[in-house]
């Protein structure tokens, strides 16, 4: 006797929404070895981003411009709220903070290259500023981190903006790891640190705590760069509505909001996936406070146009690309994306 | 986030100063708070007598006939002061819980800031200056005193929201920081019957320490044990109607100075709110040391 | 020795003066009068200047130093000589928090007591404080020496890295990765050198040394908590 009946068709096991191999895979290791991922490259999460934006073109209640003919300037001046000499860019798209360590000499030069190119401008990030990104960058903005590497009088003075970081949007209220393969003889230097060693950073700054304290530590920057030089605080998405605000009251220039997206050198994965707001979210809520102070432009700040401009303005670029792959790092630059708000 | 000052006379020679003293402080910190600024001075208790300040958003219709509506509920004589919104309404001690009463029901938009035999507080929206000058605080004297001003963080910018802060009588705190688990400590003290006014994070560590001295605890037992309960950066002045205490969490990252004379102990966010006080030269000037409760009596 | 009245000329006026001061400049002992705790005194200056501060300052005094000799004779705010690059700073009475944070080169010298985070992150300044520190001092400290003739406070160069702590007093508590490590004879040379600009006649063999046990130099499971 010969069975009759038609094969059926096998459904496969369904996959856990919520215990995903991938998330299983995750538990297995921890397991295993008790201890967090740390990596970089910023939230590999879908989160809305600067590109599901639409906007509204012209039709009757506003005039259309002849592209070709009549132009449309996206220039912004930052910084006219106290600086003496203020920033102008011609776009406002920049290039946001990403540390020497990080990021490659070469690297550090292209961006200083394709942002000159475009307009724009570059920042340093933790570990000091480079002579590379110095010598190509027409404009440079020269991060003031809780760690101070490299800080200098000097560099200060040669920058044309100084920015006071208070949080990263890869990990808002967090410090972070930078490995040892990434302390090299030059970077080591550069840092004050032992060469090859697992570098540890700190979450707050060292010399002050709170808006009441910030707003002394920018007179004090202000006082030794002889008011001239516009300063930026950045910001975490976090609270954008208070931090804005208190940014605002402690004297800023320029608040750099920087979303969930934002890329970051070492942390913990759970932490970059799943501490902060996305850009998107943070910018209407960080609206309000800065208009109280008549805001003058609001800008987009994201790395993938950078990355763009670079790959498009510089054919260095591809070496930097060859020497961060070689490193084993997923990315050229974190996908930084902040919003970058100009008081005056 | 803010500034705080704080004088304890030990010499009541300079009692009569006591205001002109605390508002010289108080402005030198306007930096620090520029949102709004308040004061509670312990003046000298009238036996028998009891003090209530109270604060109307519409003081020229609440105050008119304020005094005489009072006594007439009270069935007892009252005299009251009125300062710009403030009103310091004194009468006979044993008609404080029906004073507290009546005043809910024949002005039930009133805010009552302070209540004790011998606390004022007087508080507002704006900057230090315009506040100590609207309410004639340097002419002021007293044992003590308390002044904040205020950066504020989370909570709004009202004449509520600014400091110091009192849910007992004669108690006041005022707060540089912030605190974590305010709002879950709310609902504690809630349960416990504690009443708010506000979203503010310091108004539960005044009500925290109030709740605790109402329970028998002294002032230093009550910060003590904020210690353990309280979770966030705090630095604070404390005022009881004969005392002053001061205390740091124990990450202590708020500033906090303090200066010690036979005249004198004060209190300042900064040295800059000292450097008129007399004898300031001379003075033992220190900074409070972490989890650490610091204390003076009268 | 010209005089600058702060009261009367003003923050900007002053420091904008000290910077217009070359290293060939005539003008080089200069006097504050009246700084009554303010914020910013003489920062940023890039010349070997003589300045004397009469009286007590507030935050980041002295901050950025490079070259000069500034003598505050008063206590110190938080921050002072934050960053200090070269030079020397000299503090007749108390520092508040952060004293020396993050700072490079020079010399801190502190007569009275520091309070916490004396030294934090400091990355190769020496700071002699002849009385006290407070907790958290020395906290992520990279380089350079902190002395102190006093007793320290609480976690003692928590999470250090290659910078020398000496002690004479005791020490509350010592941080995560600190240790005391054996004082031998070359680092009773160096500590005798660093108390001779220190101002001090302390006797170096009365010290302690402290420093990285280097067990969180390199990332271990086992280390998880101490991080």
């Amino acid at each position: 006797m010969t069975d009759q009946s038609p094969k059926i068709p096998q459904t496969v096991p369904r996959q856990s929404a919520t215990f995903t191999n991938e998330i299983n895979s995750e538990i297995r290791r921890a397991a295993a070895t008790g201890i967090y991922d740390i990596r970089g490259g910023g939230a590999k999460r879908k989160v809305p981003h600067f590109d599901d934006l639409l906007f509204l073109g012209a039709s009757i209640s506003r005039y259309p411009l002849e592209g070709y003919r009549e132009k449309c300037s996206t220039n912004v001046t930052l910084g006219t709220r106290f600086a003496k000499k203020p920033i102008e860019l011609d776009i406002p798209v920049t290039i946001a903070g990403m540390s020497f360590g990080a990021l490659s000499g070469n690297a550090k030069e292209a961006l200083g290259r394709g942002a000159s190119l475009a307009g724009t401008s570059t920042t340093t990030g933790d570990g000091g500023m480079t002579e590379e990104e110095r010598g190509h960058s027409k404009t440079l903005v020269y991060q003031v981190l809780p760690s101070r590497y490299g800080m200098n009088p000097d560099d200060l003075r040669r920058a044309d903006a100084i920015e006071v970081v208070i949080g990263q949007g890869a990990k808002p209220g967090g410090g972070g790891m930078l490995l040892g393969q990434k302390i090299t003889d030059r970077v080591a230097e550069m840092r004050t640190l032992p060469k090859g060693i697992d570098q540890r950073s700190a979450c707050r700054h060292p010399d002050w705590t709170g808006p009441d304290d910030l707003e002394i530590k920018i007179l004090e920057l202000r006082e030794i760069t002889g008011w001239e030089k516009p300063i930026y605080v950045k910001i975490g998405g976090t609270r954008p509505y208070y931090d804005t605000t208190l940014a605002v009251k402690a004297g800023a220039d320029v608040v750099v909001l920087d979303g969930v997206q934002g890329g970051t050198a070492a942390t913990r994965d759970v932490f970059i996936e799943h501490v902060g707001l996305p850009t998107l979210a943070c910018i209407r809520p960080a609206v309000p406070p800065l208009r109280h102070s008549c805001i003058h432009s609001c800008g987009l700040d994201t790395s993938w146009h950078a990355v763009r401009i670079c790959r498009a303005a510089s054919g260095l670029w591809r070496d930097a690309f060859t020497q961060r792959a070689s490193r084993q790092v997923p990315f050229i630059v974190q996908a930084e994306a902040g919003t970058l708000c100009s008081l005056s | 986030m803010c500034g705080i000052v704080g004088l304890f006379l030990k010499d009541s020679a300079l009692e009569p100063q006591l205001g002109a003293l605390l508002t010289d402080m108080l402005v030198t910190m306007t930096d620090r708070g520029p949102d709004s600024a308040g004061i509670a001075i312990y003046g000298g208790a009238e036996a028998g007598k009891w003090t209530i300040t109270v604060q109307s958003a519409n003081p020229d219709a609440d105050f008119a006939t304020l005094e005489a509506d009072l006594a007439a509920a009270l069935d007892a004589p009252v005299k009251m002061t009125i300062k710009d919104t403030h009103a310091v309404l004194v009468l006979d001690a044993d008609k404080a819980d029906a004073a507290r009463a009546a005043l809910k029901s024949l002005r039930p938009d009133l805010r009552i800031m302070s209540s004790g035999e011998s606390i004022e507080i007087f508080k507002e929206v704006g900057l230090p200056a315009d506040v100590a000058a609207r309410f004639e605080v340097s002419k002021m004297s007293g044992s003590h005193g308390i002044g904040h001003t205020r950066m504020a963080t989370e909570s709004a910018i009202t004449t509520m929201g600014a400091h110091p802060f009192s849910t007992g009588p004669d108690q006041c705190l005022v707060h540089n920081g912030s605190l974590s688990n305010h709002n879950s400590l709310r609902r504690r003290l809630i349960r416990e019957g504690m009443t708010f006014e506000t979203e503010n994070d310091s108004e539960v560590a005044a009500a925290y320490l109030s709740w605790k001295m109402a329970n028998g605890a002294d002032l230093g037992g009550a910060l003590e044990a904020s210690l353990d309960d309280l979770d966030g950066f705090y630095t604070f002045v404390v005022g009881t109607k004969d005392g002053f205490g001061v205390l740091r969490d124990p990450i202590a990252c708020k500033p906090a100075v303090m200066a010690e004379t036979d005249q004198y102990v004060a209190f300042g966010s900064e040295y800059r709110a000292m450097v008129n006080l007399p004898g300031i030269e001379t003075a033992r000037v220190w900074e409070p040391e972490p989890s650490t409760v610091y204390f003076w009596k009268h | 020795m010209q005089t600058f009245d702060l009261e009367a000329d003003g923050l900007r006026a002053l420091n904008s003066t000290l910077h217009a001061q070359k290293e060939s400049t005539n003008a080089t002992a200069w006097e504050i009068i009246n700084p009554k705790g303010s914020h910013a005194l003489a920062v940023g200056v890039d010349a070997p200047l003589d300045i004397t501060v009469r009286g007590s300052t507030g935050y980041y005094c002295a901050g950025m130093n490079k070259l000069a000799t500034i003598r505050i004779k008063g206590n110190a705010g938080p921050g002072v000589a934050e960053n200090m690059m070269s030079g020397s700073v000299i503090i007749d009475g108390d520092a508040s928090q952060y004293a020396g944070a993050t700072g490079r080169g020079g010399t801190l010298v502190i007569k009275g007591n520091a309070a916490s985070r004396c030294g934090i992150s400091m990355k190769g300044i020496d700071i002699i404080v002849h009385g006290n520190i407070g907790h958290m001092s020395a906290f992520m400290a990279q380089s350079g020496n902190l002395v102190v003739c006093g007793d320290a406070g609480d976690a003692l160069g928590d999470s250090l890295y290659e910078a020398r702590i000496f002690v004479r007093g005791s020490v509350r508590s010592l941080g995560a990765d600190c240790i005391e490590k054996e004082m031998r004879p070359e680092h009773i040379e160096i500590l005798r050198d660093l108390l001779a600009r220190g101002e001090c006649d302390a006797d170096p063999s009365e010290f302690r040394r402290y420093g990285s046990a280097r067990n969180l130099y390199n990332f271990n499971v086992d280390n998880a908590s101490a991080y």
